[in-house]
């Protein structure tokens, strides 16, 4: 499945549809509205097998992730492969932040996170004073099993001469051998994984599809709240360690604009998705909001803005009493995906700020008639596109793995018909 | 509850503000200390999570409040519950029964907890029997128990068909007149609750709250 040679026709078809993101982005409304394709475990339901050999099997998920691609034609999708076909590293790398189909859930059930506390509070100080220490020694091994033994990793800083030399001696613990051979082997998988997901890619792109980002990052404090902290040890922190836990989100934003910039120059496109977890109205208090979790992340695009970077922030949930803050960046610049929050009540006080993204409801689309759907479609035609809206079409947050096949097709059959 | 001394008005307010170090110390000092009754500590405990259940439904605060208001209960509960020798006073009478659960599939709990813990401490008796729950373990949770709501929560779309599945053995086993079902969790809404035909469902803990309140007749 390599990359055909581009046909002069799929590229004038490659260059429309990017053409479209990217007035969408400036604010310009494009000869049509674009629609996106974001799944994962629906391809099981679309191609007819189980999720865990979407997981596990890169040529079919490849194979049924073109095919749907090419039935469809979105204005541009996913790594669709890169989204999914993750079982191999999983097992390899022994990651333990997650239970997938066939590894502590059904063949048929999604992945699902384990939110546990990752860090804990006391270690802030180590954190701070050196992250890669910290990430060696302690973070690594404990959310990778392949990393069980890099906990006597060498730490360099303070050796010097004979204590440089002798601070070696570490590495030739068996165990850390042990560790530092899954580690490789890991690796070897990680590239394979990333060879898969970027070959399709090429293969789309040739074929006339652009992906819609080409990498993707997280908010400072999500990262911190999700990935070390846990969602109540973070919320306890609010309280508890307020004045370092600024110190680690300004710690994380750096850390986080350097990772995204890397990653994204890598891959070549300019957009940055980047889902947001702890935004919503519901979870912390407008002033909560405006000290801990909004300052470090407007930053967070203002850098990548500097480094001519598109983010894609998805504020999940709802986000309604957000809008008015979250609306200080610089117009033309960013895309803003939303969940539950109503378009047409972002496009009111966002229109002229941001491009959008969204938002035909889960409930909807899992369990409603593709007539529902064809009227969902028309009411944001109606109410952003045809006044002017810059307007992604798709999903709330991808489309659900339990969607009929006939509300997919609606969706973008629908589209076409109100707006080109 | 009987009218409160200065130091018993100032735990009160310091559990209520969140000040959990100032509140915590007096706790202890009242029940290792001074030897003031462990029951009676507990009742001003329920006071301060009154006031912060009020300020959660007006918007003043948000989850963070509700977890820290939840550890500090905790940590003084498991203080005082060793130190009551007397025979308890008349328990203040539960609301109503509910049983809690995120229905199979489904691994999710940070909300679930969330609304346990608000229905606790508006005077329900919850019990929660955890995640990723069967069927067949509701039917039996139910036949023994004997709630008066049932609270399917779910985060992943899979839930509606869970939550359905559920809902649809309640009524094959004849019991589903018997009590009221309440759904909730990220994706629930207006027409996940007809597909399922729960009852209602509620988008927070305030919400969950109020439909028990409603349903056991009491104003929410």
């Amino acid at each position: 499945m390599n990359a055909p040679e581009q046909t002069p026709a799929a590229k004038a078809a490659y260059d429309a549809r990017w053409q479209r993101i990217m007035d969408c982005v400036a604010l310009k409304q494009a000869d049509r509205m674009p629609v996106i394709m974001y799944a994962t475990y629906w391809l099981a339901k679309y191609g007819g097998v189980s999720y865990k050999e979407l997981m596990y099997d890169y040529e079919k998920t490849k194979e049924i992730a073109e095919r749907a691609v090419l039935e469809f034609e979105p204005d541009a999708c996913i790594s669709l492969p890169g989204a999914i076909a993750l079982g191999n590293v999983f097992e390899a790398t022994g990651y333990k932040q997650l239970q997938w189909p066939g590894h502590g859930v059904g063949d048929n059930q999604p992945y699902q996170y384990l939110d546990r506390e990752y860090m804990k509070a006391e270690e802030y100080p180590e954190l701070l004073a050196d992250p890669t220490g910290f990430y060696l020694n302690k973070y690594l091994p404990r959310i990778f099993s392949a990393f069980e033994g890099f906990e006597n990793f060498p730490v360099f800083p303070g050796t010097f001469y004979f204590r440089a030399i002798t601070g070696l001696r570490p590495l030739a613990n068996k165990d850390f051998r042990k560790a530092l051979q899954k580690v490789l082997d890991a690796a070897d998988e990680v590239d394979r994984y990333m060879t898969h997901a970027g070959q399709w890619n090429k293969r789309i792109n040739a074929l006339g599809f652009p992906l819609i980002n080409g990498s993707a990052s997280g908010a400072p404090y999500d990262v911190l709240a999700d990935y070390f902290r846990g969602a109540t040890g973070m919320m306890k922190d609010l309280y508890r360690h307020k004045e370092q836990l600024l110190e680690v989100i300004d710690m994380m934003r750096r850390n986080l604009v350097k990772m995204t910039i890397a990653n994204a120059r890598g891959s070549g496109n300019p957009i940055v998705f980047i889902p947001i977890h702890w935004a919503p109205d519901a979870f912390m208090s407008p002033k909560q909001f405006e000290t801990f979790w909004w300052p470090s992340f407007r930053q967070m695009m203002l850098d990548l803005i500097d480094a001519d970077l598109i983010p894609m922030p998805l504020w999940e949930s709802d986000c309604t009493k957000r809008l008015d803050i979250i609306k200080d960046v610089p117009k033309g610049k960013c895309i803003y995906w939303f969940e539950r929050t109503d378009i047409v009540k972002a496009y009111e006080v966002l229109g002229d700020t941001v491009a959008l993204r969204g938002n035909l409801s889960p409930s909807m689309m899992t369990t409603g008639t593709p007539a529902e759907v064809d009227a969902a479609v028309k009411r944001l035609v109606d109410e952003v596109w045809n006044k002017g809206g810059s307007l992604l079409l798709d999903t709330a947050f991808g489309i659900p793995d339990e969607t009929p096949i006939e509300n997919v097709r609606a969706m973008f059959d629908s589209a076409r018909k109100y707006a080109g | 509850m009987s009218e409160m001394n200065e130091q018993e008005k100032q735990l009160v307010d310091w559990l209520a503000d969140m000040d959990e170090d100032s509140a915590l110390a007096l706790a202890k000092r009242m029940l290792l200390e001074e030897g003031v009754s462990p029951l009676r500590v507990l009742e001003l405990c329920r006071n301060a999570m009154d006031i912060v259940g009020k300020r959660f439904e007006e918007g003043e605060y948000f989850l963070p409040e509700l977890v820290l208001a939840g550890e500090m209960l905790e940590t003084i509960g498991a203080i005082a519950k060793p130190l009551i020798k007397q025979t308890p006073g008349e328990e203040p009478k539960k609301l109503g029964k509910v049983l809690i659960g995120t229905v199979h599939g489904d691994l999710h709990d940070i909300g679930k907890n969330i609304v346990s813990f608000m229905l606790d401490i508006n005077g329900f008796e919850v019990k929660d029997i955890g995640i990723d729950v069967p069927v067949k373990s509701f039917i039996e949770e139910i036949n023994v128990w004997q709630p008066d709501v049932v609270g399917l929560s779910g985060f992943l779309t899979l839930a509606f068909d869970s939550m359905k599945e559920t809902i649809e053995a309640f009524e094959k086993e004849g019991m589903r007149s018997k009590f009221k079902v309440m759904i909730g969790g990220g994706q629930i809404d207006e027409t996940v609750r007809a597909y399922t035909r729960a009852d209602a469902f509620g988008v927070n803990a305030v919400e969950a709250v109020n439909l028990c309140k409603t349903w056991m007749g009491e104003a929410a």
